[in-house]
C-alpha cells in the first residue's frame, strides 16, 4: 500500500521532471519531527504529484519556537517563507504583525478560491479569527487536551476500570489506588494549557478580560478568580498527599502515562499515537474531568497545536499556488487521512463526517474524543480561544507560579495572583510594542 | 638593559595585528553595539515598529523582582561552579600526577568530558536524574531512601545543573592544574622534603602559591563560563525551573530573547550581563591577581 504509493509518487515527479523549470516553488517552514514531519511530506509530495504548475518545498526548522524564531529573522532579511506553521500560543504575535503576514481569508478571496469558514470546526475557526470572524491563518494541525486512564490499574485497585467523571470522582478513586499502592497515581503534561487554560474554558471562566484577548491588546488575565484558585489548591494538595505527581512543563507526562507508570493523565490528543505504540496500558480515553459545583460546566475544550500563516512580500503568482494548497489541505479525504494518522483532529466537519462514515471510530473507540470535547457545546466567548500577547512568556510565567504553588511554597492564592500580576506586565509591554 | 624587537615597516605590524582586530571588532564590538542599540528600543518580534524608549527597558528589569531574584541564583550558581570546579580538578590533578603506571590511560579519560558539548551534558545528566526513570533516582531512593525530583524541588535542582556544569568543564581545569602541577621544579618539592616538611605542608607552602598563576587564570575562565557558557546545559535540564529556582541571568536573556522574541528585553538584559561580567573580571585581576605569584 505504503509502497504503491510511493511509485505512484516517484512516477508523478518524473513526469514532472522536464517542467521543473516552469515550476514555482513555494516555501513551507515546519515543526513536525519524526513520524509527524514524514505525513507532513505525504501531504506535501500528494499536493506535488496531483499538479504540475506549483512544487512545495518543505523545511523541518526545528520546535515551534525555533521555526518561529528562524521566520523572524528571515522576514527581517527579506527571505520570509510562503509558508510557515505557527504554534498557537505564537498566534497573537502573528496577528499583530500586520504587514508580515497576509490574513488567508483575504488571500483567498484575491486568488479567487472558495473558502468557507464555517466548513472548519468552530473552536478551530475561533482561536484563529479576528474579531470580526475573518480566519488569518489556516489551522493545520489542531489537538486538545484529554484524560487518559490505564484500566489495569483501576482492576488492580479493585476499581471499576470506568474513567472518573469530576475531580471529586477522580480523587476518590485516586485515594483508592494509593492505599493499594500506586506511586504515580495522577500527572499531567503542559500544566498551564491543560490547568489553567482549558480548565478555563471547560468550565466556561474567562481567562482574561476582552474575550480571552480576542477583542483587544489591552487585555488582563483573569486566572485568580475562587474557581482557579480552588483548582489549583486542590492540586496542590494533591501533590501533597502524594495523589498528583508533577511530570514537567511539556509533554514529559506522556511517556509517563505510555510506560505504564501513571494511572491517569490529563494530556494532548497528539499523545495516543505514542501510547499505542508503546503498548503496555490498556488505555482508555475521556473527556476532561470537571467541577460539578461550577454552573454551566462542561463546556467545550481549547485546542493546542499550530496553524498555517502566509507571509507577505511574495509575488501574486506564487500566493495563487498557495491557495491551492490551502484548499488542498481542507479536502475532507486529505483531512481524514491527516486525522487518522496522526491523532490530531480534523479540521473541517465534512471531514470529522467522513472519518465517522469510514468506520474508524467504531474500529477505534475514543478516537473522536477530541472532536467530541472540542464541539460539546457552542463555544462562548469563554471557550472560543485565547489570545495573549508575549504568550511564550507568559505562558513560562504561569507554569512557573503553578510550580510553585504544587511545591508548596505559595499557596494557591498568592501563586495565581502573581502569575496574574506578571502575566498583565508582559500584556503591557506586547501592548506598547504593537501600538 | 631592555631587549626589544622592532619593526623596522612601519606598516607591517598594524598588517599582522590587523585580521585579528578585525575579528574583534565583527565577531564583538558590533553584535555589542547591536545589543546596546536595541536595549533602548521597544519593537514588534518582526521589527515592523521601533520605539525608542530610552532607559525603559532597564527600568522594567529592575522593577521585575524575578529579575533580581535570577541575580541571586546567579552568584550561588556561579559561586558553586567555580570553586567545586577548581577544587575537584585540582585534586584529580594532584593525583594524576603522581600516578606512574598508565598515567597516559588515566589523563585521556579525564580529559574526555570536555569533548561533550553542554546541550548533551545537559541531557545526559536530565535522563541519569530524571525523576521517575532516571538510573541515579532509582539508586538514591533504594539505598538511601532519598525522594529525588528536582522538578519540584529548587535546590535538588541547582544541585543537578551544577553537577552537569562541573563535570562538562572539569577537564578543561584538569588540564591547567596537570600543565601547572607538571611545570614545578622537582628539586624545589625535594628540597622542601630534605627541610622535613610533609606532603600536605609541602603542597600549601611550594605547590600551591607556585600555581597561583594558573588557578587565578582559571578562575576567571570559570567564572565566564559559569555565566555564559552554561545555557545550553539549562535548557536541556531544568529550563530554569522549577519556579525560576535555576534561571540565571543568561538563560533568562535566551529563553526572552530567542524564544519569546523580546529584543529589547533581552537585549537589555546582555548589557546588564556584559557589564557585570567586565565588572568582575576587572575586579578579579586588581584584587585577586595581586596574590597571584608569577
Amino acid at each position: 500500500m505504503r509502497l504503491k504509493r510511493m511509485a505512484a509518487i516517484m512516477a508523478a515527479g518524473m513526469l514532472c521532471a522536464p517542467q521543473a523549470q516552469a515550476q514555482i516553488e513555494i516555501q513551507w517552514w515546519h515543526s513536525m519531527g519524526g513520524q509527524l514531519g514524514e505525513s507532513l511530506n505525504e501531504l506535501a509530495n500528494k499536493f506535488n504529484a496531483e499538479q504540475k504548475d506549483y512544487r512545495i518545498v518543505t523545511s523541518y526548522k526545528g520546535s515551534y519556537p525555533e521555526s518561529m524564531t528562524a521566520a523572524i529573522a528571515a522576514f527581517r532579511a527579506g527571505q520570509a517563507p510562503h509558508l510557515l506553521q505557527v504554534f498557537e500560543v505564537g498566534t497573537a504575535t502573528m496577528m499583530a504583525a500586520k504587514g508580515a503576514v497576509k490574513p488567508v481569508y483575504q488571500l483567498m478571496k484575491e486568488q479567487g478560491e472558495p473558502f468557507d469558514p464555517k466548513a472548519y470546526l468552530p473552536t478551530v475557526t475561533g482561536y484563529y479569527s479576528d474579531p470580526q470572524g475573518n480566519m488569518l491563518s489556516l489551522p493545520f494541525n489542531s489537538s486538545t487536551a484529554l484524560f487518559y486512564i490505564d484500566r489495569n490499574k483501576f482492576k488492580q485497585a479493585g476499581l471499576k476500570p470506568e474513567p472518573p467523571r469530576t475531580w471529586k470522582e477522580l480523587i476518590a478513586a485516586a485515594e483508592k489506588m494509593k492505599a493499594a499502592g500506586q506511586t504515580c497515581v495522577y500527572t499531567t503534561g503542559w500544566p498551564s494549557w491543560v490547568h489553567v487554560e482549558n480548565f478555563s474554558a471547560w468550565h466556561n471562566l474567562p481567562i482574561g478580560t476582552k474575550q480571552n484577548g480576542m477583542a483587544g491588546l489591552d487585555t488582563q488575565f483573569t486566572i485568580n478568580s475562587p474557581a482557579h484558585v480552588k483548582h489549583v489548591e486542590m492540586l496542590a494538595d494533591m501533590a501533597k498527599r502524594g495523589l498528583f505527581t508533577y511530570a514537567g512543563r511539556t509533554n514529559q507526562a506522556d511517556s509517563r502515562f505510555a510506560s505504564g507508570e501513571c494511572a491517569m493523565a490529563t494530556i494532548s490528543a497528539g499523545a495516543l499515537g505514542n501510547i499505542i505504540k508503546t503498548g503496555k496500558t490498556d488505555w482508555q480515553i475521556s473527556v476532561l474531568p470537571y467541577h460539578d459545583d461550577v454552573k454551566g460546566a462542561p463546556q467545550n475544550s481549547v485546542i493546542g497545536g499550530a496553524s498555517l500563516w502566509v507571509m507577505s512580500g511574495r509575488k501574486p503568482e506564487e500566493y495563487k499556488g498557495v491557495a491551492k494548497f490551502m484548499s488542498f489541505l481542507s479536502r475532507p479525504e486529505v483531512q481524514m487521512d491527516w486525522h487518522m494518522k496522526t491523532g490530531y483532529v480534523p479540521i473541517t466537519l465534512a471531514a470529522f463526517e467522513l472519518t465517522k462514515k469510514s468506520g474508524f471510530y467504531d474500529k477505534n473507540p475514543g478516537r473522536d474524543m477530541a472532536v467530541r470535547q472540542l464541539t460539546n457545546k457552542a463555544p462562548t466567548e469563554n471557550s472560543k480561544g485565547l489570545r495573549f500577547g508575549n504568550f511564550v512568556q507568559g505562558r513560562t510565567v504561569i507554569e512557573e507560579e503553578l510550580e510553585a504553588a504544587f511545591a508548596g511554597r505559595k499557596t494557591a492564592k498568592a501563586a495565581l495572583d502573581d502569575a496574574v500580576k506578571r502575566g498583565n506586565e508582559i500584556l503591557r509591554q506586547f501592548e506598547a510594542a504593537n501600538k | 638593559m631592555e631587549k626589544r624587537v622592532v619593526f623596522r615597516s612601519a606598516w607591517l605590524p598594524y598588517a599582522l595585528v590587523a585580521p585579528q582586530i578585525a575579528i574583534t571588532l565583527v565577531f564583538f564590538f558590533w553584535p555589542a553595539a547591536q545589543a546596546l542599540w536595541y536595549s533602548f528600543q521597544l519593537q514588534d518580534a518582526f521589527g515592523l515598529k521601533t520605539q525608542f524608549v530610552g532607559l525603559q527597558n532597564f527600568v522594567t528589569l529592575f522593577k521585575d523582582e524575578n529579575y533580581l531574584a535570577s541575580f541571586r541564583v546567579t552568584a550561588v550558581f556561579s559561586v558553586l561552579v567555580a570553586v567545586i570546579g577548581l577544587a575537584a580538578a585540582l585534586v584529580l590533578a594532584l593525583m594524576a600526577d603522581r600516578v606512574v603506571r598508565g598515567a597516559m590511560g588515566y589523563k585521556t579519560l579525564l580529559i574526555w568530558p570536555y569533548a561533550v558539548a553542554p546541550a548533551v551534558a545537559g541531557v545526559l545528566y536530565a535522563f541519569l536524574f530524571a525523576p521517575s526513570i532516571g538510573i541515579v533516582t532509582y539508586a538514591l531512593r533504594r539505598w538511601f531512601g532519598i525522594e529525588w525530583n528536582w522538578l519540584l524541588d529548587g535546590e535538588q535542582a541547582m544541585l543537578l545543573v551544577v553537577m552537569a556544569a562541573v563535570w562538562n568543564h572539569v577537564s578543561y581545569n584538569f588540564v591547567f592544574f596537570l600543565a601547572g602541577l607538571q611545570a614545578i621544579p622537582r628539586s624545589l618539592i625535594e628540597a622542601a622534603a630534605i627541610d622535613g616538611a610533609g606532603p600536605a605542608r609541602r603542597f600549601w607552602t611550594v605547590v600551591f602559591p607556585l600555581l597561583s598563576p594558573t588557578t587565578f587564570f582559571l578562575l576567571v575562565i570559570n567564572v565566564v563560563y559559569a555565566f555564559f557558557g552554561t545555557f545550553g546545559l539549562i535548557d536541556a535540564t531544568t529550563q530554569g525551573g522549577p519556579g525560576q529556582d535555576t534561571q540565571i541571568l543568561v538563560y533568562k536573556v535566551y529563553h526572552d530573547g530567542v524564544k519569546a522574541a523580546d529584543l529589547g528585553g533581552s537585549s537589555a538584559q546582555s548589557v546588564i550581563l556584559m557589564l557585570i561580567v567586565i565588572a568582575l573580571t576587572v575586579a578579579q585581576f586588581r584584587f585577586i591577581e595581586r596574590r597571584v605569584q608569577y
